[in-house]
């Protein structure tokens, strides 16, 4: 006899791919209802101004149009509610669903015209006519606030967060590095622009929602609650989802007023987003300036560091709130022991779009600025950036290792975590050494190459809780009906493996059923790096106490005991003896609904991975492009359930970290105008920016926090690339400290070169 | 605007009788006329490569083209590919390889793909790498796509 199968640690073939593969995937834009309407909104030309008048007249008067809304249509509605990281003087700066009297960014929805068709409704949008009386806008999130409306200024709040004497610190330090850098603002910029599909069944009463994504269960509740519904009459259903990273499944003005417009207009009313639209419109992230400085002794470890620095959030508060700031300001300190830390981080908002998270947020920012920072005091003591960082590495012995800091409601605990390892494992891959002595050699014979290292710390499975449902359907099949929400990651696979290996089944016999608010009562959704932790566990979970379950319902049909009996492909059979055996179908069958099983698993602290990134770059002197010759990444993960999937984050991850280091920024123009509107001028990487990589995925510190150890892996593959990155082009070009601002464009680094 | 054509779509050997405005985009056509909605719209102006299907065997942006342009023409989208239940190797290679995550650039991927292998079987690494930047992907970093692509041309080339 075979025993039960493994399948977690396994790179088996993903169940999502087959469809995605012969174009039967159902994204937002494929759903369609009979007799929907289509959605197209009329978005500000204006930076800032006050609404004088709206028209809409011409629009009305085209054949095909069947409504337009304003600000006063939807005035009832309240503005979108923060998700995350709430604070109450961020209130007053949420954004309506349609601009009411002012507006604050180009692209801030203003109106909505309502049409039979998608063609009709761009032809009407482009009629209405917006008088809007222009206002001086603020552009500079570091500069001097300035009024947001009557009341009110631009900076609501500044973040702060403290361990340990730092004012102590610093005067009593002999060395102190200063530095002033700054990251660009860019974004997640998935390939599926938003989409949203709604429609009202009267019947039954219920309002549903197509096209849902990441978070599908606090969106349900927080439209419900806007449009005054009781939660069980409103429903969100996702389907195959383009893509996350950050910005995608966050409520969005577009969002609710589909979901309102069918409710008054009883038809289906379905709005896909352009992609101009899109780059002024969904969230942006990353935008922050910061003014660091380290207390150092003479060996170059660190007494502390201070971290002022300015957020810039864009025009409105949107559903992530202080998400971002306030993740940048509790994990700076990274790998690192730094005895005294204070962070105060100015929330300001400006005339630009609002922001959200996007993959490793307040990470990618703050660890591009730590290990500036420890570049900085190697170049300050003279000695080796790679020496530098070991010297103030956090010892595998202090683990766990309480940080003094808190975030997104938990106490930062570094759950275990062997950082020395892994850098020496980075540096071997790498050849460190060797690729010192080639880089000299190529320097001395004209050459501009150069290497740079970052380390990072990870966030990940963030609680507190998740719930999982198990079912054996008559059919054999077994469903896992969670919470958790997809967003192309490869969340089937991952949790059909674990549910498999415990249960005993074959993992492309289980179904996992996830984004769909009526199959589960509650659920966390997909962010922050949680499914494969929470949701795995909680699989786990409930995939143990239905293998009991059915183990005890089978001993009783097949005549022994419980504990002579195991599951393995499906079929209960004898353990170690040949013998009659029973398809769990069989058993379903013989028990109806009785093989069923729910847990809950819950979590007061997230889990930790970390990295360490390598690059090795060579700049061409006259264009000031940067090519990245080698990129070694190493990342702990605690336990891959399927390695496959974790080198395709980290891989994934990495190409958007390079396109904010290197390419991608939305600028605007000194009116507030965007300039970014188009891929042609937000460039983003292709298949010929993206180097060769190495990939080392470790397991040397498993979560204690879970039994199998699991810690996500969705994010340290972007983390730390603008921190390498920047640290291999100072070397390059033979400025330590040169690169002070992301993404370092050719302009940017000719006339860093030119100064030099 | 309003005066409408009716033309024949010819989408995977079948013909589709439409009626539509002379500015209506091939990928509309094929989305919402035909209602073969695996060709997907990333960016509506020939940057992403999303909406990539093959007329008259060419690798084309369903986006740049209008509707009208493509009567009479041999259009060739995702849908066509495999075989009933037997996948184009392709469409294996790319599962084979982890080449796709969300899924969403995919089509476009694997439609320029075949095109420009059915033509050029011997392509070179380096020109093939120079086809594939053509097309944006966001999930996977590309080098599951390039190392899909590289497998399926040595297995097409076979056959």
């Amino acid at each position: 006899m075979t025993g039960p199968t493994k399948y977690i640690g396994r790179s088996v073939p993903r169940l999502e791919d087959r469809p995605l593969l012969t174009g039967k995937g159902r994204f937002a834009a494929d759903i369609s209802f009979p007799g929907q309407w289509t959605m197209r909104v009329v978005r500000s030309p204006v930076a800032h101004g006050k609404i004088k008048s709206i028209d809409a007249n011409a629009a009305l008067a085209l054949p095909g149009v069947r409504a337009v809304w304003t600000g006063a249509d939807v005035a009832r509605i309240p503005p979108i509610d923060f998700r995350l990281t709430g604070l109450t003087a961020l209130e007053p700066y949420r954004q309506s669903v349609l601009a009411q009297h002012y507006v604050r960014y180009v692209g801030e929805p203003v109106a909505a015209v309502f049409a039979a068709d998608q063609y009709t409704a761009e032809d009407a949008a482009d009629l209405v006519e917006v008088n809007i009386e222009p206002l001086p806008v603020i552009l500079d999130a570091a500069g001097p606030p300035g009024p947001f409306d009557e009341e009110r200024g631009t900076e609501p709040t500044v973040i702060e967060k403290k361990s340990g004497d730092v004012d102590a610190t610093f005067r009593a330090a002999t060395t102190i590095v200063e530095l002033d850098l700054a990251i660009g603002r860019h974004s997640g910029v998935p390939i599926e622009t938003r989409g949203a599909i709604a429609r009202y069944d009267e019947i039954k009463d219920v309002l549903e929602m197509h096209g849902a994504a990441k978070v599908p269960h606090w969106n349900r509740d927080t439209i419900a609650q806007m449009l005054g519904r009781k939660k069980e009459s409103v429903q969100l259903y996702e389907g195959h989802v383009g893509g996350g990273f950050g910005i995608r499944g966050e409520i969005y003005p577009e969002d609710v007023l589909v979901c309102a417009a069918a409710l008054t207009f009883k038809k289906p009313i379905k709005w896909i987003e352009d992609r101009r639209e899109h780059l002024i419109a969904a969230n942006h992230s990353r935008q922050q300036r910061h003014k660091i400085k380290a207390a150092i002794d003479r060996d170059g470890r660190i007494l502390g560091i201070d971290n002022e620095f300015f957020h810039d959030n864009g025009a409105y508060m949107r559903t992530h709130a202080a998400t971002v700031p306030d993740l940048t300001a509790a994990m700076l300190p990274g790998p690192y022991h730094v005895p005294a830390y204070r962070a105060r981080g100015h929330i300001r908002l400006t005339n630009k779009t609002p922001c959200g998270t996007y993959r490793a947020p307040g990470r990618y920012e703050s660890t591009f600025v730590r290990e500036r920072l420890l570049d900085a005091v190697a170049a300050q003591v003279g000695i080796d950036r790679v020496e530098i960082r070991r010297r103030n590495l956090i010892a595998k012995s202090a683990m766990p290792y309480a940080l003094g800091l808190d975030t997104l409601g938990t106490h930062i605990v570094y759950d275990s975590g062997d950082y020395a390892l892994l850098l020496d494992k980075a540096l071997k891959i790498i050849g460190w050494d060797e690729l010192q002595e080639q880089l000299r050699h190529r320097r001395v014979a004209g050459e501009k190459v150069g290497a740079g290292v970052a380390m990072f710390v990870e966030k990940s499975g963030l609680g507190p809780f998740d719930m999982v449902r198990v079912d054996v359907r008559p059919d054999g099949g077994i469903e896992v009906i969670t919470g958790v929400a997809s967003v192309g990651q490869g969340v089937e696979t991952v949790i059909a493996q674990i549910c498999a290996e415990t249960l005993g089944v074959n993992y492309g016999d289980v179904r996992v059923i996830h984004g769909q608010t009526d199959r589960i009562t509650r659920g966390m959704g997909a962010f922050a790096s949680r499914v494969t932790v929470m949701c795995g566990e909680a699989t786990r979970l409930a995939a143990t106490r239905l293998r009991e379950k059915a183990l005890q319902a089978a001993a009783e049909q097949m005549q022994t005991r419980a504990d002579q009996l195991d599951i393995v492909n499906g079929d209960i059979v004898r353990s170690g003896e040949p013998g009659p055996s029973m398809p769990l179908a069989e058993l379903a069958r013989a028990v109806p609904g009785g093989l069923s099983a729910e847990d809950t698993f819950e979590s007061a602290h997230m889990v930790y991975p970390y990295g360490v990134h390598i690059a090795a770059v060579c700049v061409d002197g006259d264009t000031g492009a940067v090519r990245i010759e080698r990129y070694v990444i190493a990342y702990d993960v605690g336990k891959a359930v399927n390695p496959k999937l974790v080198e395709g984050q980290i891989a994934g991850g990495l190409a958007q970290g390079i396109g904010g280091a290197l390419l991608e920024e939305f600028l605007y123009d000194e009116a507030g105008e965007p300039l970014s509107v188009t891929f042609a001028d937000y460039l983003m990487p292709t298949a010929r920016e993206i180097p060769e990589l190495s990939m080392l995925v470790t397991e040397d510190a498993p979560s204690p926090l879970n039994p199998l150890g699991l810690k996500g892996a969705g994010e340290g593959g972007a983390n730390p690339v603008g921190a390498a990155i920047a640290s291999a082009i100072d070397d390059a070009i033979g400025i330590p400290g040169a690169v002070t601002r992301l993404p370092i464009s050719p302009q940017r680094l000719k006339a860093l070169m030119a100064a030099g | 605007m309003t005066g409408k054509t009716a033309i024949t779509l010819t989408i995977n050997g079948r013909e589709h009788a439409i009626v539509v405005e002379p500015r209506r985009t091939l990928a509309d056509a094929i989305r919402e006329d035909c209602g073969q909605t695996g060709t997907h719209i990333g960016c509506e102006h020939g940057v992403c490569g999303a909406c990539t299907v093959l007329v008259d065997g060419e690798p084309v942006r369903s986006c740049l083209m209008f509707a009208v342009q493509a009567a009479g023409k041999q259009i060739r989208t995702v849908e066509g590919l495999a075989d009933g239940d037997v996948l184009h190797p392709m469409q294996q290679a790319f599962m084979d390889h982890h080449g796709l995550q969300c899924g969403f650039c995919t089509p476009g991927f694997l439609m320029l793909a075949v095109g420009v292998l059915e033509r050029e079987p011997d392509i070179k690494d380096e020109d093939l790498l120079d086809v594939l930047s053509s097309n944006l992907c966001r999930c996977t970093g590309y080098q599951n796509i390039v190392k899909a692509v590289r497998a399926a041309a040595k297995t097409m080339r076979r056959q």
